[in-house]
């Protein structure tokens, strides 16, 4: 699907996104939440790009802060060859035609009072002048490639099921002909069975119009089936960065080998045969991550290093990346 | 698995209504099964399917209206708790019989702390005094692996993280040594890391304890891990039924292959497409007199729409609702 070879889409280079804490008498500063701690990478055109990490890792704050939602605390994000990490929000108005959002909740992100036609059609107010006619040409076109009966139009938002309602959201999203699409949990509210679905469509959609996703999951399996190249966050930072295969064949970092050994097996048979690493504790506070590596905390291999220096995140093979003393030491032996 | 010993919960054609506006909602149509000491039975089913509707029939958990239990016995104790009155009930609820909810944050009371709630049920139940009630709910807190338990016995619940409320919600519902306890969906709230541990923690209590469990959830991967016997729901009603191993190898209901095809494997080859069941699951506005899968299974044929097929016994113990035989791929001959 992908080139690697080809310019990357959308670079992030140093991201930061503090959130600040305000606390006593005069509402006074008092520390950060840091929620994304100083991330780089790259998604390459026409590819998907996975990030998976556990709740509150500050996966989701990647996805927003890319597209600008917030304002970021530092770093630069380029997409489609302009920097959009210094414009302000009402200039950002023109380049976001190009980068649309797939949100988790379908039911929260649908205007209950609005129909589908004007959730989809609404885009197309905004950033185009279309006559009547060719507005309800395009929405009913939109309704077509994510698999909506025309007729459902003039329909509301409770009347449909969750599945479908993701697939009004996915039309929304892609109104404008977008180029990059970032899918924030999109199929976490679903059933097993509509997930299929909506993954299937997702896929189907990338071919046709040429898509590129940032695929936001903490369904590992999920991510397994429909990335390229997968990303795992812990606590602000990216752990570990590498081709699929690569990734979920042989992961380097402990919380990624956690992270793999801690999906249930769908197969009883294979059961005993796993490697089972149960991590111990709880996610550290982003408002006070530990000294040093954020994991050494729950990591099972920590050595002494890890409680004072933080480690450098370093490319072990060409197109992966991890952040661990282990590796570092083992890449020097070597 | 012990053979022939009498069963703790006999439940024998259970059936129950839901009394809404738009008409009467069958949620619950006929469902019979057995649970043997110390077995842990998992329920797996879409989101709608009854399984936490059947669950929660059984021991008048339910309100009413809008729910109505119609027909059907469950016999626990030597009593037909379907019978049973409010006083009776209440003996059994939390004391032998346990339940464990899925969101641990709204099954514990915000304004009470940990220590008094673990401390309620040992008083009520058990006609503990405060001294010795004390003393057990430090000891049940240790058992489900708290640290620091005395201590933390006058924290309120908004102070734990989410895998150690469900650790307190667990101990709660083992509070009174209960014969049975029902677990609906207690690991789908939480992260994967997170949930390894408590699977991990509940086979230890299996062991130490030997209770019977039913558990329910929607994710194969979680019951091909713990549970011993499944039984797969869908439209209020059993499809299929067989201990974990024979029902992963050989599922013979069109709709349990279908949940088992559609998740995807991250131990296996991926696959270009993910299987999909296609439609989604009728809502039963009266009781169904045919297969209420038949518009989304790929088998259907005549038969499907005039019967509602019983659920036939095959071999080793697997039960299956289907006129379909899945070995010879022809309609069966009963």
């Amino acid at each position: 699907m992908s080139e690697t070879s080809a310019a990357p889409l959308v670079s992030i280079e140093g991201l930061k996104m503090y959130f600040p804490i305000h606390a006593g008498l005069f509402r006074r500063h008092v520390g950060d939440i840091k929620a994304v701690d100083d991330i780089s990478l790259e998604i390459f055109e026409g590819e998907t790009l996975g990030l998976v990490g556990e709740s509150g890792c500050g996966k989701s704050t990647v996805g927003r802060a890319t597209l600008r939602l917030y304002d970021i605390t530092a770093g630069s994000i380029t997409i489609d060859g302009t920097n959009t990490s210094k414009i302000n929000q009402a200039d950002l108005r023109r380049f976001r035609p190009r980068m649309q959002m797939i949100f988790q909740d379908p039911q929260g992100s649908l205007n209950p009072r609005m129909n589908v036609a004007d959730i989809v059609g609404e885009p197309l107010d905004e950033h185009m002048s279309l006559s009547r006619d060719e507005r309800l040409a395009r929405i009913h076109e939109l309704l077509d490639a994510v698999g909506l009966n025309r007729s459902f139009a003039n329909r509301y938002p409770h009347e449909f099921s969750g599945g479908q309602r993701q697939r009004i959201g996915i039309a929304r999203a892609l109104a404008l002909n977008p180029k990059f699409i970032v899918c924030d949990e999109p199929i976490s509210a679903l059933d097993v069975s509509i997930q299929a679905q909506v993954v299937n469509l997702l896929e189907d959609l990338q071919k046709k119009f040429g898509l590129t996703y940032l695929f936001i999951s903490h369904d590992l399996s999920m991510v397994h089936h429909i990335a390229d190249r997968v990303a795992v966050m812990y606590l602000g930072k990216i752990v570990e960065l590498a081709p699929r295969d690569q990734l979920f064949n042989s992961p380097l970092h402990p919380y990624t080998q956690a992270l793999l050994s801690a999906v249930p097996e769908p197969n009883p048979a294979r059961q005993n045969t796993r490697v089972h690493i149960v991590l111990k504790g709880d996610v550290p506070s982003p408002s006070d991550p530990p000294a040093g590596c954020n994991f050494c905390t729950r990591c099972p291999k920590a050595i002494d290093i890890c409680h004072h220096l933080e480690p450098q995140t370093i490319e072990i093979e060409p197109g992966r990346f991890a952040a661990c003393h282990l590796l570092e030491s083992a890449t020097k032996v070597a | 698995m012990p053979e022939k010993r009498p069963a703790v919960l006999d439940v024998k054609d259970i059936e129950t209504v839901f009394n809404t506006r738009r008409g009467t909602i069958h949620a619950v149509n006929s469902v019979s099964f057995s649970l043997e000491p110390g077995e842990l039975l998992g329920v797996v089913g879409e989101s709608g399917s009854g399984k936490s509707v059947t669950m929660m029939s059984l021991i008048g958990l339910l309100p009413t209206p809008p729910a109505r239990v119609t027909g059907g016995y469950v016999k626990f104790d030597n009593i037909d708790l379907l019978k049973a009155d409010a006083q009776q009930l209440r003996a059994v609820r939390g004391a032998k019989i346990g339940f464990i909810f899925q969101d641990p944050m709204t099954s514990l009371n915000p304004v009470l702390t940990i220590g008094f709630q673990l401390m309620e049920p040992l008083r009520t139940h058990m006609g503990m005094k405060k001294a010795a009630a004390k003393k057990r709910a430090v000891e049940l807190l240790d058992l489900v692996g708290m640290p620091d338990a005395e201590r933390r016995l006058s924290d309120f619940p908004h102070q734990f993280s989410g895998g150690m409320r469900q650790r307190v919600v667990i101990a709660m519902a083992l509070a009174c040594d209960p014969k049975v306890l029902i677990a609906d969906e207690p690991t789908t709230a939480l992260d994967v890391t997170i949930q390894a541990q408590i699977l991990e923690l509940v086979k230890d209590l299996r062991r130490k304890l030997g209770m019977a469990i039913i558990w329910i959830t929607h994710d194969l991967g979680v019951v091909a891990g713990i549970a011993d016997r499944v039984m797969v729901m869908y439209g209020g009603q059993i499809v299929e039924q067989a201990p974990v191993r024979e029902l992963f190898e050989n599922p013979q209901h069109p709709y349990t292959r279908a949940l088992i095809e559609t998740v995807p494997d991250i131990g296996a080859e991926r696959p270009e497409r993910l299987r999909t069941v296609e439609g989604q699951p009728s809502i039963l506005y009266a009781r169904p007199s045919a297969c209420s899968f038949r518009t989304r299974c790929a088998h259907a044929f005549e038969r499907c729409g005039k019967e509602n097929p019983p659920l036939l016994v095959t071999d080793k113990a697997h039960h299956v609702a289907c006129f379909w035989d899945s070995a010879t791929g022809e309609p069966r001959n009963v």
